[in-house]
């Protein structure tokens, strides 16, 4: 996020596009409806009516793949009608000549039949956002998950440069993180092509400094991303896997491909807390110690570096995570010297700009430390670009509309998109072994629409079959109005029934993100 | 030394062959109830609550009263023993005042503990209830009669300093309850104040009235602190709350210790910023004092300023 | 800035601020039972009443703004008689059950009857008689226990923005319930727990699997291990078992956690967990020590890049993970191993 989650709170307008809110980001979600109570105005665009949209002003009930469209719909009105901020444009940005002309040809007309909604609701939503003094838009996977995803998110950008909402309190381009760590893990290199600080492993200068703090040579040449690593060890180049804490047989698209890719390997060591579904395709299984076992950071999704504490010992024989990987170091013959986390935090700050001056003293002081934060003075950073964007000026890369990999035909008739809910957490690892959780929500299932059910004669609770291009899977039905016709919804957190037996991998060529949020299945009734 | 193995709860243990059955249950972490056992005094099997099922025997065994053999299987949750605690507690509650509320002993009390422990809740009766007869003569501690469950720790505790021995077993059946030198109170009586039986009562009964109204047993920081009177160095809780040290409270008098009040004020004044007034009994009166009379250094000071003054 | 003077002594606070604030401000205590920093003033519990020279009235000191000249004082011995009639009430109809109540030991209502000195109710007569709620799988609702301090209401409306809850009936039966008493588990309830979190009794309790009482537990700090929003929590510790989690009010959640967070903690101490190292031989894992489990792992890494070279590595590195952690595996990736290919699950 480029700003903080408190600022939510005192934003004229908010436009959520590709998040359920509420259920993904509960704090959050519940943050949004309290600035909604206190006056600001909202904005959702969602393939489903979730919560939010009963608080909306304009609800944009969109195809999924179509956010681009709606995006450039959106900024072709604000141009339209004079909201932009010419003044913050000329100062900040480049490029804009350029956009204009993209989005020139995306009239409310056409958008709204790109996207299946009225062109009066866009011309509304592009009124409030272009209205609002302070504007934050919000997103998840939702704009993310397509072989456009990156476009998508440069239009968002596109967007609120437009209005000159970045750099200003309250306002913002707010991709809202779904995992604990997940800022965290990118942060630190956890990145084919990038060392901790988003220092290029291909730029000389940041090689130099990493080989000479590790005292070893490093390779320049960027790495794989998940969806290559796994191709190749289908093909047969990758030879040796290390999982920590991650189920790719769960999470990832086409898990036939991926059981496929990890049987292929020489060796696959997993290390985890459970013994998951990628457990099973293991060599060694390693035991690690949960959250509750071990010292450390998370930084959450505002960027706000905070303390994890030991608050029990390790379960059985388990090992926090640092300590096996610190073992398999010094084992390996390279000397990894660390009594504690801290330790390790330390050599992060001296290694990583953005972390500079965070170390665990500062850290207990307990609202943390938002990067970045150079020095051991810096207070952090409530939100970015306050005085110039990051790269100088900001620049619009405008970006037209392109259809998903994978559009329904006659064959497939249904896009098939893919999400989370509220009782569940990613593969179930954790979720799945709690017992109210389970209560709440024991099964998997299929959200249909019911005018769709009806043609099909499925009943709530009817066992339905789906099929993609990729693999099927049976699941129970769900019929409800909150999503549109032609349109099928799946949580992805089941092994049973998993929906990404039906997801498409293709991806986004830039950001090598697959398309789990649109594939083409069909639908039957089993009888 | 010799050993023996025995099975308790389906878990083998080695231990000294001269051990009760409730000892070797706590080398491996299994926790028997029981209110009138205590390592440091003598083993009466009063309370009943500690009873265990023995393979082999019909009859219900108390733990703390029964020795460990060879071979031993032990049971200590069976829902017999189960049945059996719950009817025990019950009694006890039946004829104990509700006043978790506020009691003092609330967050350490025994009876509470176990009470939670197997779902034991009050009743309403019309029954008998043991009056409440309060002995508020001491500054120093507060007994209660109507929440004595009569353990007799107290008075096995007293009875283990010779020269005090103020605690006996009084009046008989329903009316039993615990007395001082026959029938006085603590103003009256030969105690000394040492607060022995305070430590040992597992319920409300006796109580340290200094530590009364200061705080519940859960909001205090507790920190252990050695008397540094005489080379027994008894040792001492000493009570602070947001940072401020409250109350001092004599810990336990295990291992011969005996404990003693001179001990107990003079670890107050030494930690406490703000102690209550100090009493002494004089005669058969409690009366306010001041500290050096006290901790009886009044004539101490008196030659010390006597020889520096002279300097 | 106003001049006042708290029990007798003078003092210089922020204007616009109430009595309550103020005091809290200087340090000075005052009781409540409904109070909450982050809702309106609400001035049903009483409990806060304090006496100020040249009202006639105890004034309610939590909805009460400073005046210049005020003289106030907190705990003269008319404002303790109030509280103590406020307690008294609240004791008259609640149940005798600190025995082995799951509150007990983190009652405000239990603090505040041990502070006053009230043993019980003196008001005899009839007591609530209502059933309680356990239809929701991670909460109990005690009605009988209520005092109806609306803390719970408030944050479900005004923090949460569920509206699951409100208040039903009037004067002596009035009570915290659902719409129509349908029940929480049909509600519109998701289960945060926000409520449990600041219910100040017994009435709205965790279901916990382990039994615990407050005492016996320590608590430690942390940071939530679901979505991204990162809460600050404390997890309750009895021995070495998480038994429960409160929210952190001085994080940047205030006081708000979500379902996962305040009640999906129980994976933590679950017989499921893995305990061993694992090896898989003829296709069967077998328990392993750590030793033979990292000299196998090692063995192959030597084997494999010597056959291989480092590209033929893959590392998945973890967004369930510390920073600390997630530092080192790119490290032995690219430092130990020699190649990029790490990744881990950013985009899924």
């Amino acid at each position: 996020m480029t700003n903080s989650i408190e600022e939510i709170l005192n934003t004229d307008a908010m436009f959520v596009i590709g998040s359920n809110t509420t259920e993904n980001h509960p704090i959050i979600g519940a943050t949004m409806k309290r600035a909604k109570k206190r006056g600001a105005k909202l904005i959702v665009a969602d393939p489903r009516r979730i919560e939010l949209a009963e608080y909306a002003d304009v609800f944009l009930q969109i195809k999924p793949g179509t956010n681009i469209a709606l995006l450039n719909g959106m900024m072709h009105v604000i141009i339209e009608k004079g909201l932009q901020d010419k003044e913050y444009i000329e100062k900040n940005t480049e490029n804009y000549e350029e956009l204009v002309k993209v989005v020139k040809e995306y009239t409310p007309e056409r958008v709204a039949k790109i996207c299946g909604v009225k062109a009066e609701d866009i011309i509304k939503a592009a009124t409030i956002y272009g209205e609002a003094e302070k504007a934050g838009i919000y997103y998840t996977m939702g704009v993310t998950q397509h072989t456009t995803g990156t476009s998508g998110v440069m239009s968002i950008s596109n967007l609120a440069l437009l209005c000159g909402n970045i750099g200003k309190e309250s306002a913002g381009v707010n991709p809202l993180r779904g995992q604990n760590n997940v800022q965290g893990a990118c942060d630190m290199g956890g990145l084919p092509s990038d060392y901790p600080g988003y220092q290029k492993v291909f730029n000389e200068e940041a090689a130099q400094k990493f080989e000479e703090a590790w005292k070893v040579k490093l390779s320049r040449k960027p790495g794989l991303t998940v969806s290559e690593m796994l191709h190749e060890a289908e093909e047969g180049n990758i030879k040796f896997m290390y999982i920590m804490g991650e189920n790719p047989m769960v999470s990832d698209p086409d898990i036939n491909h991926v059981k496929k890719a990890l049987s292929n390997l020489d060796f696959l060591v997993v290390q985890d807390i459970f013994f998951t579904e990628t457990c099973e395709l293991a060599d060694v299984v390693l035991p690690a110690a949960s959250f509750a076992e071990k010292d450390g950071t998370f930084t959450n999704t505002e960027r706000r570096i905070q303390r994890v504490r030991k608050a029990i010992e390790p379960v059985g024989e388990s090992k926090a995570d640092w300590k096996i990987l610190a073992d398999l170091m010094n084992l390996l013959g390279y000397k990894a010297r660390y009594l504690n986390p801290s330790d390790i935090m330390d050599e992060i700050a001296r290694l990583t700009p953005s972390y500079g001056g965070i170390d665990y003293k500062r850290l207990e002081n307990r609202m943390g430390i938002q990067w970045p934060c150079p020095n051991k003075e810096h207070p952090g950073t409530k939100y970015l670009h306050q005085n110039s964007i990051a790269r100088g000026k900001g620049l619009f890369m405008p970006a037209e509309h392109m259809d998903s990999a994978e559009l329904p035909d006659k064959d497939y008739p249904f896009v098939l998109t893919t999400g989370r809910i509220l009782y569940h957490y990613h593969t179930r690892t954790m979720t799945g072994r709690v017992e109210g959780l389970n209560k709440k929500a024991a099964n998997n299932y299929v959200e249909i629409n019911e005018v769709t059910a009806e043609k099909l004669g499925i009943k709530d609770g009817d066992m339905v079959r789906l099929i993609s291009r990729r693999g099927e899977v049976e699941v129970a039905a769900r019929i409800t109005d909150i999503i549109g016709e032609g349109v099928l919804f799946m949580p992805f957190h089941f092994a049973e029934g998993a929906a990404n037996y039906l997801t498409n991998t293709a991806l986004d060529p830039i950001a090598k993100i697959p398309e789990l949020k649109v594939a083409a299945v069909k639908l039957e009734k089993i009888s | 030394m010799k050993y023996v193995s025995l099975t308790i709860d389906g878990k083998k243990v080695t231990v000294p062959e001269d051990y009760n059955i409730i000892q070797a249950a706590k080398e491996i972490g299994i926790d028997i109830p029981a209110l009138c056992y205590d390592p440091n005094l003598e083993v009466v099997g009063a309370c009943r609550l500690c009873i265990v099922e023995i393979e082999g025997s019909r009859k219900l065994e108390t733990s703390c009263s029964t020795k460990v053999r060879e071979g031993m299987v032990v049971r200590t949750e069976t829902e017999r023993v189960v049945k059996a605690r719950k009817d025990i507690l019950q009694l006890l509650l039946d004829s104990h005042p509700n006043d978790c509320l506020t009691c003092q002993k609330a967050g350490e009390c025994l009876l509470q503990e176990y009470a939670y422990r197997y779902d034991v809740k009050f009743r309403e009766h019309n029954g008998a209830k043991r009056p409440k007869l309060v002995d508020t003569s001491s500054p120093y501690i507060l007994k209660d009669d109507s929440k004595c469950i009569l353990c007799g720790k107290c008075v096995r505790s007293c009875n283990q300093i010779e020269e005090r021995q103020v605690l006996a077993f009084g009046d008989r059946g329903y009316n039993t309850r615990i007395v001082l030198d026959l029938d006085k109170n603590f103003e009256s009586s030969k105690c000394v104040s040492c607060n022995r039986c305070v430590t040992v009562c597992p319920v409300g009964a006796l109580v340290d009235k200094r530590l009364m109204g200061k705080t519940r047993a859960w909001d205090a920081d507790v920190k252990t602190v050695n008397c540094k009177v005489c080379s027994y160095g008894c040792e001492f809780e000493l009570l602070s709350k947001k940072g401020k040290n409250i109350a001092v409270r004599a810990k336990a008098a295990s291992n011969g210790r005996p404990l003693c009040l001179k001990g107990r004020l003079t670890t107050e004044l030494m930690h406490l910023d703000n102690p209550d007034k100090p009493y002494r009994k004089i005669g058969n009166k409690f009366v306010e004092s001041s500290w050096s009379k006290a901790i009886a250094i009044a004539d101490i000071i008196e030659k010390i300023e006597k020889l520096e003054g002279r300097e | 800035m106003v001049q006042l003077t708290i029990n007798g002594i003078k003092y210089e606070v922020e204007k616009n601020k109430t009595i309550l604030e103020a005091c809290r401000d200087l340090g000075i205590d005052i009781p409540t039972l409904c109070h909450d920093d982050r809702l309106e003033a609400f001035g049903a519990c009483r409990m806060c009443l304090v006496e100020v020279e040249s009202s006639k009235n105890l004034v309610v000191s939590c909805s009460t703004k400073v005046r210049d000249g005020m003289v106030i004082y907190t705990d003269s011995p008319k404002v303790i008689n109030a509280r103590r009639d406020v307690l008294d009430l609240l004791l008259s109809n609640h149940p005798m059950e600190c025995l082995t109540c799951e509150k007990s030991g983190n009652c405000k209502l239990q603090n505040y009857a041990y502070e006053y000195g009230l043993v019980d109710g003196s008001y005899k007569g009839e007591k609530r008689n209502r059933s309680i709620d356990d239809s929701n799988p991670f909460y109990y609702y005690d009605p009988n226990k209520c005092i109806i301090c609306g803390l719970c209401v408030r944050v479900c409306n005004e923090l949460q923005g569920t509206n699951a809850i409100g208040f039903a009936d009037r004067g002596f039966d009035s009570i915290v319930a659902t719409p129509f008493y349908q029940g929480l588990e049909k509600s519109k309830c998701v289960s945060c727990g926000n409520c449990v979190s600041v219910c100040p009794v017994g009435a709205l309790t965790p279901k916990s699997r382990t039994k615990f009482r407050y005492w016996e537990t320590k608590k430690v700090r942390t940071t939530c291990s679901y979505c991204g929003v990162g809460c600050q929590m404390d997890l309750l510790v009895k021995d070495n078992e998480v038994v429960g989690v409160e929210p952190a009010f001085d994080g940047f959640n205030k006081g708000l956690l979500c379902v996962k967070g305040k009640f999906g903690y129980k994976f933590i101490n679950h017989p499921d967990r893995l305990k061993k190292p694992l090896i898989k031989k003829n296709g069967e894992f077998v328990e392993a020590s750590w030793d033979e489990a990292y000299r196998l792992i090692v063995s192959k890494i030597k084997e494999t890049k010597e056959k291989y070279g480092p590209e033929a590595f893959g590392g998945l590195t973890s967004a369930r993970c510390t920073n600390e952690e997630n530092y080192l595996f790119q490290k032995l990736f690219r430092a130990v191993i020699g190649t990029n290919n790490i990744d881990h699950c950013a985009r899924l």
